[in-house]
């Protein structure tokens, strides 16, 4: 059950009702969105309405894709809950902000990219950053503010940036990273390069100026953008129906004159589809898409946060109905695209592997003042580590790669 | 060398930088078919077309941000303000957030310059007349240009699009179409971060930038009528400061008076007082003294707005102040 009583509450008290003729309306071009696949569509008097669609391979992915995504989803997952652990034993500097419930959505839209492209993450989208290819180490560095870490110790958690392999790290203003990405599309457009962008908002960011003002702009441009607003329910502790009337992100998404997908954001590889479809338009001159997914973060805005703000019975009613990983195994063993002992196997070497840059990360260094408070502007000095350090490439079994 | 107006050398630094480097774009409102506000851009899309001189929606988040992303990703970008005032719309952000720490938090180079029309004596009131250049200066990764010759104007432009760094550049509006001056057509640049003595002198010096080095260059003309021989130093760079031409003046001539059109509390000149007197305090045989705008919004009326902006009176007033000591 995706809906929660926040949604009853701002659609007047009713649940919204999802149209049995959807599919039919999208192929007569009754609706206003292009993803029918995606089950997500509004119709025209922009109703908002959602469903649990059931989890399905339209995309044609290969086993080994398949089995990649899961990996991803696993070793997202578990090296938050290894970030948690440090935290509390104040090896962490500052906070954790979790994606606990939402990391379909990171992984699955990172996955629907290709090698080359360029991301940009939020704090709660670790998920893609490991996807498009950041090394575990690498996030265990950020997080504990280690010399080794690729900011070097002088920027927190997703808050790195390479363009060279299309890392472009979030700032905590949120919108203001939309027109910075729409600025290297620019770049690549110059340099008549075949790449598109992916840039992670909130249902809260999606809010701010700079969003709209970066979103217009690439919608001009015609720019291959595409925009991810998680939709989690809460911005910190504010929830969707004060950001935006009725809670109704779709809506305000077709206000751009974009493309919108609705996608339900705990089934990965329905956001994967949304994903590389969008990507696939914008690469063709289509322009930007918008991609709303829907989906739930189970924990606080971080670790301090014992979000009181929260009614009784929500958090548990998602992790018990709706929880990306279950779902994602349920369709993988029901389907028989693997075996539970093939996942328990991936589990292993992903533990095995996250055991390992966990002590290596803790037994590294805090960056040393003489040499990481320099290079303000060009000064000959470089105390960032290279990008080799802290990049394993995209997955191995990506389309592209 | 043919003589050009401070509004033409900016134009002609943009356009040879365009022809030398295809990296080079600019990105603004109504730079295009318009020309710009004030026409800085005039004939450049006929030129160069639109993609490369590309017009924006209202939108300065966008402008900056897009210009900003563009940087780091290898272009050279140079985005342009209707009025410098603008950069309070959500370009601020993009210059103070995204492109001045990049360096530093990342190792990724954001060399960009934004540039656009700044300082009263236009009649525009208090959004198209200010001089923001303090919120800049005081953060730490942008470099800072506010230039008082058409020679100077073309030669830190270039210098300013071929630095690796962000820069704000910024332009007198009263000086596009009164400033005339020889500017070679041969390819030259104006270092960043190195100030020019304007007048020499040995009894005082006075130090400013902007328009301001004309109507202090006035005010030195009137002294020597006295008798009095005042130095003038043009900064013409804020970030990075050309401290030892500032420590250099005070030892030699033991007077220094900091004349800007900027307002008074926390503007450049308590910082030049600052370095004066870590550097040269035993030197000094008077006080350092002021010559700002006070601290108020610009004002419309020409009757105030003539009385908020410094003029040559002001600053012969407050010069034989200081020569008394």
């Amino acid at each position: 059950m995706l809906l929660t009583p926040r949604h009853i509450k701002a659609s007047g008290g009713k649940p919204p009702e999802a149209d049995k003729d959807h599919d039919k309306k999208a192929k007569g071009g009754e609706l206003y969105g292009h993803y029918a696949a995606n089950r997500r569509v509004l119709d025209k008097s922009a109703k908002y309405f959602v469903q649990k669609r059931k989890t399905s391979n339209d995309a044609g992915l290969s086993k080994a894709q398949l089995l990649e995504l899961y990996r991803l989803l696993f070793e997202t997952r578990r090296l938050e809950e290894h970030l948690v652990a440090l935290y509390r034993q104040t090896q962490v500097v500052g906070g954790v902000y979790r994606s606990l419930g939402q990391e379909a959505t990171a992984v699955g839209c990172a996955y629907g990219m290709r090698d080359g492209d360029y991301l940009q993450p939020l704090i709660r989208d670790l998920g893609a950053t490991l996807t498009h290819g950041v090394m575990p180490l690498a996030m265990l560095r950020q997080y504990m503010a280690k010399a080794t870490g690729p900011s070097g110790g002088r920027d927190l958690n997703t808050h790195f940036s390479d363009p060279n392999v299309g890392i472009l790290g979030p700032v905590s203003m949120l919108g203001a990273m939309v027109p910075v990405l729409a600025g290297c599309l620019l770049a690549s457009r110059f340099k008549k390069e075949d790449k598109a962008g992916l840039v992670f908002i909130g249902d809260g960011g999606s809010s701010t100026g700079a969003f709209y003002e970066g979103l217009n702009f690439a919608a001009v441009q015609k720019l291959p953008l595409v925009v991810v607003i998680e939709s989690n329910h809460y911005a910190y502790s504010t929830p969707t129906t004060t950001q935006v009337p009725d809670g109704n992100l779709v809506r305000r998404a077709y206000g751009f004159g974009v493309d919108v997908s609705h996608v339900d954001g705990n089934d990965v590889l329905a956001c994967y589809e949304a994903t590389k479809l969008a990507r696939e338009r914008g690469l063709a001159g289509e322009g930007p898409t918008v991609i709303v997914s829907e989906t739930y973060r189970r924990k606080g805005h971080a670790e301090h946060d014992n979000q009181a703000y929260v009614e009784d019975n929500e958090i548990e009613a998602w992790a018990k109905d709706n929880d990306p990983l279950d779902r994602y195994i349920e369709f993988l063993v029901k389907g028989k695209y693997t075996s539970k002992k093939a996942l328990e196997k991936i589990r292993t070497e992903v533990e095995a592997e996250l055991d390992a840059a966990r002590d290596q990360a803790v037994a590294e260094e805090q960056p040393d003042a003489q040499t990481h408070l320099q290079a303000v502007f060009d000064d000959g000095n470089t105390p960032w580590p290279h990008y080799e350090t802290w990049w394993r490439g995209g997955p191995t079994h990506r389309e592209g790669s | 060398m043919p003589e050009i107006t401070f509004l033409e050398a900016v134009n002609s630094a943009l356009k040879e930088e365009m022809h030398a480097d295809e990296r080079v774009f600019l990105i603004g409102e109504d730079i295009g078919a318009y020309g710009g506000a004030f026409k800085v851009t005039g004939g450049m899309l006929d030129e160069f077309g639109p993609e490369r001189i590309i017009d924006t929606p209202i939108a300065e988040a966008a402008v900056i941000g897009a210009a900003a992303g563009a940087a780091m990703c290898g272009m050279r970008p140079v985005a342009e303000l209707q009025f410098i005032d603008f950069i309070s719309c959500g370009g601020f952000d993009q210059l103070v957030t995204v492109a001045a720490k990049s360096r530093f938090r990342n190792g990724v180079p954001c060399p960009l310059v934004v540039r656009g029309p700044a300082g009263g004596g236009g009649r525009g009131g208090p959004f198209h007349s200010a001089c923001p250049e303090m919120w800049f200066v005081s953060t730490p990764g942008i470099k800072v240009v506010f230039p008082a010759t058409a020679y100077d104007a073309k030669g830190l432009l270039k210098s300013a699009i071929r630095d690796p760094d962000p820069v704000l550049f910024l332009e007198h509006k009263f000086l596009y179409r009164r400033i005339k001056d020889e500017v070679p057509n041969e390819d030259y640049v104006v270092p960043l971060g190195q100030a020019l003595e304007r007048r020499a002198g040995d009894e005082m010096t006075i130090i400013t930038y902007g328009a301001m080095v004309h109507t202090s260059l006035e005010a030195a003309e009137e002294l020597s009528k006295n008798g009095h021989s005042v130095r003038v130093i043009d900064l013409r760079t804020l970030v990075p400061l050309d401290e030892d031409t500032i420590v250099k003046a005070a030892i030699e001539t033991s007077k220094v008076m900091i004349v800007h059109e900027d307002t008074r509390r926390g503007g450049l000149a308590g910082e030049i007082a600052a370095v004066i007197n870590e550097n040269a305090f035993d030197y000094l045989d008077g006080p350092i003294l002021r010559v700002t705008a006070p601290d108020t919004p610009v004002p419309y009326a020409p009757s105030l707005e003539d009385a908020f902006l410094p003029q040559v009176s002001d600053i012969v007033t407050k010069a034989n102040e200081l020569l008394q000591y």
